[in-house]
């Protein structure tokens, strides 16, 4: 699709009313359309063409593209570089910020120079311990947690002060978003935390992979108990599992991930796991677009992003839209290479 | 030490209900504070104030306490530092994702915030970022000197 006001696509938009940042992806989720984010694997390499060839495979079935942030502890190259090259084409990136790395300082730094690059969404995340990852004698920072960097990005942007109280000249105009489980413990404050989140500043939501609806559906009545219905759109993260031993090990190695036996049985069962994988995540994505407070997917396709358009395109949620990429439209992108 | 820290947690209700009595004490005491001063009180109230809260709660001396918002359960326990709430790594069994062999402290929290009189309702609010500076002075001394309308 092409926004009427949108003069060269990848450009920044004009920020409508009501609305906090220029993005592609706040106009998708405020015009009630049903939207579609993914996780680019950033590379361990300094080759920037690593990160265009792991971004163009997503080209025309999302609206915007994590750039994780050291995901899982493990050395990448850094999610601000990642956005530096993608907002460089015209891509939506969402830039994930973690605590786990960077002090306040840092972090203040990096969302000020993230907008000027033209970053209009910001993930606040906690981060994953250092244990986890591939660097386990590294000092883990977690000077600020997810719920005081989504204050401290919010009084950036809606104070024009950094937290320290001096004033800033120009606001980064972002989007505010945060992480939740509703799978793990304690389940019956998930929907609390939430509202914590929403309170704190958090305008979108993406949520831990799904592979139980019944669950995420309880945890969506809590949410709409709670009232926050309207003051927040919730991102469902779905992804294609490979095989009964790949949903076996994600299960018992990625704290806070939840795979009922019934999901591990049926890839079991199946002649060709990976195809019944996705046809899972085909059907996970149609059913929790029914749910109501749902606005979109944010698809983790760990290692599979090549299927990314396949279960985005026959899940059909897209409804024939096709979000903006580089080449979509060969005028309009003819004018930005020469501008 | 980690069984008294859920003991803890377990009488979280009745050790508030101290925790409140002596705060009022120890605002009482703001004169006689004032008189020796606060300056000087500050390091033999810390090595108690740690002595006590350390064998209790596994306290860490942030110097800003805040566990009669938490449950009686230390969010400075948390390998995360968490003070808002759990991170979504929490195990199946409520344990930490870090430590494996220790229970989350905010599921710790919320247990002992269903203990206190309005414990789920602070479990709420915002904690703001912890001031680095503060580690390892009297969080008691500081409560006073707020609750007189003194400058900290």
């Amino acid at each position: 699709m092409r926004f009427e006001d949108e003069p060269v696509p990848g450009y920044p938009l004009p920020i409508l009313p009501g609305h906090t940042s220029p993005g592609r992806l706040e106009r998708v989720l405020r015009a009630g359309l049903f939207a579609v984010t993914t996780e680019l694997d950033p590379p361990d390499s300094a080759d920037p063409e690593e990160v265009y060839k792991r971004a163009r495979v997503f080209d025309g079935c999302v609206d915007a593209i994590n750039a994780t942030d050291g995901s899982g502890a493990n050395c990448h190259m850094s999610s601000m570089a990642v956005c530096a090259l993608l907002t460089h084409r015209g891509y939506a990136p969402v830039m994930q910020i973690s605590c786990r790395d960077k002090n306040r300082i840092a972090i203040q730094g990096d969302i000020l120079g993230g907008a000027a690059m033209g970053v209009c969404n910001i993930l606040c995340l906690t981060g994953d311990g250092v244990q986890a990852g591939d660097h386990p004698q590294a000092l883990p920072v977690f000077d600020l947690d997810c719920m005081s960097l989504l204050e401290t990005a919010r009084t950036l942007r809606d104070e024009h002060r950094f937290l320290s109280g001096r004033k800033i000249t120009s606001a980064p105009r972002v989007l505010l978003g945060a992480a939740e489980n509703p799978f793990t413990h304690p389940i019956e404050w998930r929907a609390q935390r939430l509202a914590k989140k929403v309170a704190a500043g958090a305008q979108f939501i993406q949520t831990q992979w799904c592979y139980d609806v019944p669950v995420l559906r309880a945890f969506m009545q809590h949410v709409e108990d709670q009232g926050l219905l309207d003051k927040v759109f919730i991102l469902v993260g779905v992804g294609p599992l490979r095989s009964a031993k790949s949903a076996e090990w994600i299960r018992s190695h990625v704290p806070g991930v939840h795979i009922p036996d019934e999901v591990v049985r049926r890839l079991a069962g199946a002649a060709d796991p990976a195809a019944e994988g996705r046809r899972l995540c085909i059907e996970i994505i149609q059913e929790v677009r029914t749910i109501k407070g749902v606005h979109g997917v944010h698809v983790m396709a760990f290692r599979q992003e090549h299927t990314v358009a396949e279960i985005i395109e026959r899940s059909g949620v897209l409804d024939g839209r096709v979000p903006w990429y580089p080449g979509r439209d060969p005028q309009t992108t003819t004018s930005r290479m020469a501008s | 030490m980690y069984a008294v820290r859920q003991w803890s947690v377990r009488h979280a209700r009745g050790l508030n209900a101290f925790y409140r009595g002596f705060e009022s004490v120890l605002v009482a005491l703001d004169p006689l504070f004032r008189r020796v001063g606060y300056q000087r009180l500050e390091r033999p109230v810390a090595r108690v104030e740690k002595s006590i809260k350390g064998f209790l709660f596994d306290c860490r001396m942030c110097g800003q306490c805040i566990l009669s918002s938490t449950g009686m359960s230390c969010p400075m326990n948390c390998p995360k530092n968490l003070r808002n709430g759990p991170c979504g790594g929490v195990r199946a069994n409520g344990h930490c994702e870090v430590r494996p062999e220790m229970k989350c402290v905010w599921v710790e929290a919320f247990s002992g915030g269903g203990r206190i009189p309005g414990g789920l309702e602070a479990l709420r609010t915002v904690q703001p970022a912890v001031d680095r500076r503060l580690q390892g002075s009297s969080s008691w001394l500081r409560v006073v000197r707020q609750r007189v309308g003194e400058p900290s």
